[in-house]
């Protein structure tokens, strides 16, 4: 696992890492995890300094502009209350990247500190506050697409029994669910060919068991299929996790 | 926007290439992950295991490497050390031309690939004769192996038969046994011919000196009871500690690379043929290739030396079924090519291949398959550092400095939030950043939202 050795959840006060893609696009995924988290008692924080978790130049080999920015992230998420991020990406990042980067930084200490208090969402709901259910109802069928950041952790897993137990959701599987959609960062950009050409093929997975909506647990998967969708004429429904968590609870006004 | 080389040559594969090479890589990492589930409670525990012990035989071949040495010469075989694909292929002459030997039939290994020895010998006035199906294709087709465990995995049988009639393997016939029972026939004289029979080796116990070869056809077997004299070719990475060893790395290859339980034939070689034994060549020589593995040692990237060469991860991944293997222009291709081969170039030659650790999206299923357990992306990442480290240019990649800096100052981040809404108007060609306009090639962007949820959140406070 790669987010072994995490501090338990004792408390009922955390920070949200909101994400930069959130941060830009994608403010009602940041919200839907605030009310998520809300539901579930916990008082969310977000520490206004925050901007990126520094994997944009990891990812393209620039350690050295990647570094200032993780330095900056974990001034910024300071204390020693959880972060919850909805993305497995970033979580990742703070839990294995950064201390990649940092494996001969002074600083080290600090950058793996972080890493074991910071939570994929579905993971800190499931396996972090042991909530195995989740109430209300949201009738649709779904597609949900596990991202790659959230393999060898229990983020996909998670993610998967939340969904089976929301009433009226009927999880629908495709083919070659454990293939990358094709996004991957800079590589969308600097191979776009191929990364055009892995998202179409999942694109096609996904359309083949004729879901109501996609769902993923990273909105960065969701910008490149959802993108790829609409750019072919053929717009495809792409919700966040927490969106259909949160939606779940307004169905059945628990929210 | 310039792109990346193999991103142009996966934009340029034929169709029916792509094709070929998406369905059978599918296959095979389809049922190599049945069958190693379906036999084991918990293969992943046993690719950490191997992973470990490989680890540690990388990290103490100082020791290994005399103890197998000595074991190589007990059992009767002379060893030899080669630094460089040119000392190893000078070696291999060497040994031939004492014998006045001019005949040699080979099977399957990739160092020889690695130091193109076929062709260094052909120049030298030697036959050199692939005998493994693929590799054998790849040789009259003047082609190269596309994968490390299928070499024609780009190839369609059409194809290989018009090279069958071409050659004068008889009339075109593409059905695949005829193929198989003509190049069979083909290389049973080719066999009896020569005098010198040339295998790699897939694992050497520094325990007992045994040599471990696996294959599917039994060419290897014929390369060596047809010929007097046995060379193997062997990387210094494949020595393994113990004979124990070999159980779990042997049932690990077997499922990982064919999604077999074992493969057809695996031979165990402990020397030249013996006064007892009827067969076999009367003089074996082994040759230990370095040929930059020393300095992969001394890297930060020695992991990769585990890799046993099953080609799991070039099968499940995403790159390569749209890429192909060509494109990564080395002998290894796919995720581990990716980190071996800008290793393998040296210091000085690191740069020529140093965009293959790019081609990934770093999308962990290569880690995941490895029987050897190697990070592979976390060493893609490493060479991807020492790239930008050593400031070789990479085209498309977007420039992190300005970005970084804006994503360490809080102020200047949330203003360029809200003011980057003007975006939102601007055609797609003005787009202000290249990487922008890049993503809208292929896709469509969505609406800027900047700032929008730190709005929400604001009230939200207030309002609470």
């Amino acid at each position: 696992m790669l987010n072994q050795g995490r501090t338990p959840i004792t408390g009922q006060r955390v920070q949200l890492m909101a994400t930069c893609l959130c941060d830009a696009f994608y403010d009602d995924v940041a919200a839907a995890t605030v009310e998520v988290l809300e539901h579930l008692g916990q008082e969310v924080i977000f520490p206004e300094g925050q901007t990126c978790c520094g994997q944009p130049a990891f990812n393209g080999g620039d350690w050295d502009a990647s570094r200032k920015v993780v330095r900056h992230t974990v001034r910024t998420f300071a204390g020693d209350l959880p972060v919850i991020v909805p993305s497995g990406s970033c979580a990742a990042m703070l839990s294995h990247g950064a201390a990649l980067e940092f494996e001969k930084e002074k600083d080290l200490g600090e950058i793996v500190a972080l890493g074991r208090r910071t939570w994929e969402l579905a993971d800190f709901i499931v396996n972090g506050l042991g909530v195995k259910a989740w109430p209300g109802r949201y009738d649709a069928t779904v597609a949900f697409h596990r991202s790659c950041h959230s393999r060898g952790t229990g983020s996909g897993e998670a993610a998967t029994a939340l969904l089976e137990s929301i009433a009226g959701v009927t999880l629908r599987p495709f083919g070659e669910g454990e293939q990358c959609c094709g996004f991957g960062g800079t590589f969308a950009v600097t191979f776009p060919h191929i990364s055009a050409a892995m998202g179409d093929l999942k694109l096609e997975h996904i359309r083949a068991v004729q879901p109501d909506v996609l769902v993923s647990a990273d909105m960065s998967c969701l910008m490149h299929l959802g993108g790829l969708a609409t750019k072919e004429g053929q717009p495809i429904k792409t919700l966040h996790l927490a969106q259909v968590l949160r939606d779940a609870l307004k169905k059945s006004g628990a929210a | 926007m310039k792109f990346q080389p193999i991103d142009l040559a996966a934009a340029g594969l034929r169709p029916d290439k792509r094709a070929s090479v998406y369905q059978s890589t599918k296959a095979t990492h389809e049922k190599r992950t049945k069958l190693l589930f379906e036999q084991y409670n918990d293969p992943d525990q046993l690719r950490r295991w191997a992973g470990e012990v490989k680890q540690h035989a990388i990290e103490n071949l100082d020791a290994y490497l005399p103890a197998v040495e000595a074991k190589l010469k007990a059992n009767g075989a002379q060893v030899h050390w080669a630094s460089t694909a040119e000392s190893a292929c000078q070696q291999v002459l060497k040994i031939m031309r004492a014998r006045g030997a001019t005949k040699m039939v080979k099977a399957k290994t990739m160092v020889s690939e690695e130091i193109e020895l076929a062709d260094y010998l052909g120049r030298h006035g030697i036959e050199a004769l692939e005998t493994d199906l693929g590799e054998f294709i790849v040789q009259i087709d003047h082609d190269h192996p596309s994968h490390i465990v299928r070499p024609i995995i780009h190839k369609n049988r059409r194809e290989i038969a018009r090279s069958f009639e071409r050659e004068g393997l008889g009339a075109y016939n593409d059905d695949p046994q005829t193929i198989t029972s003509r190049a069979r026939q083909f290389l049973r004289h080719k066999y009896l011919a020569a005098d010198v029979g040339l295998t790699g080796a897939n694992f050497v116990s520094a325990e007992s000196g045994r040599m471990v070869l696996v294959t599917n056809e039994g060419n290897s077997r014929f390369c060596l009871a047809a010929t007097k004299c046995h060379i193997a070719l062997i990387g210094i990475e494949k020595i393994v500690p113990r004979d124990y060893d070999l159980a779990l790395l042997l049932n690990l290859l077997g499922r990982s690379g064919t999604a077999q339980e074992l493969t057809v034939y695996t031979e165990f070689i402990t020397g030249p043929k013996t006064a007892e034994q009827p067969d076999g060549p009367e003089e074996m020589h082994v040759i230990f290739v370095d040929n930059g593995r020393t300095d992969v040692l001394e890297s930060d990237c020695r992991e990769i030396l585990r890799c046993i060469r099953c080609g799991a991860c070039l099968n499940v991944c995403p790159v390569y079924r749209q890429a192909s293997g060509h494109a990564y222009r080395s002998v290894y291709p796919g995720p581990v090519g990716a980190v071996l081969s800008p290793l393998l170039e040296g210091k000085h030659g690191f740069a020529k291949k140093a965009d293959l650790p790019k081609a990934s999206s770093l999308c962990g299923a290569c880690h995941e398959v490895c029987p050897v357990n190697i990070p592979i992306p976390d060493l893609l990442l490493r060479l991807r550092n020492r790239a930008n480290q050593e400031g070789i240019a990479s085209p498309g990649t977007p420039p992190m400095g300005a970005w970084a800096l804006l994503a360490s100052q809080p102020l200047a981040w949330r203003t360029a939030l809200v003011a980057s809404q003007v975006m939102n108007h601007l055609p797609t060609n003005l787009l202000p950043i290249p990487a922008l306009r890049a993503w809208q090639e292929e896709r469509v962007l969505p609406e800027w939202r900047g700032g929008k949820f730190r709005q929400w959140m604001s009230q939200r406070r207030k309002a609470k």
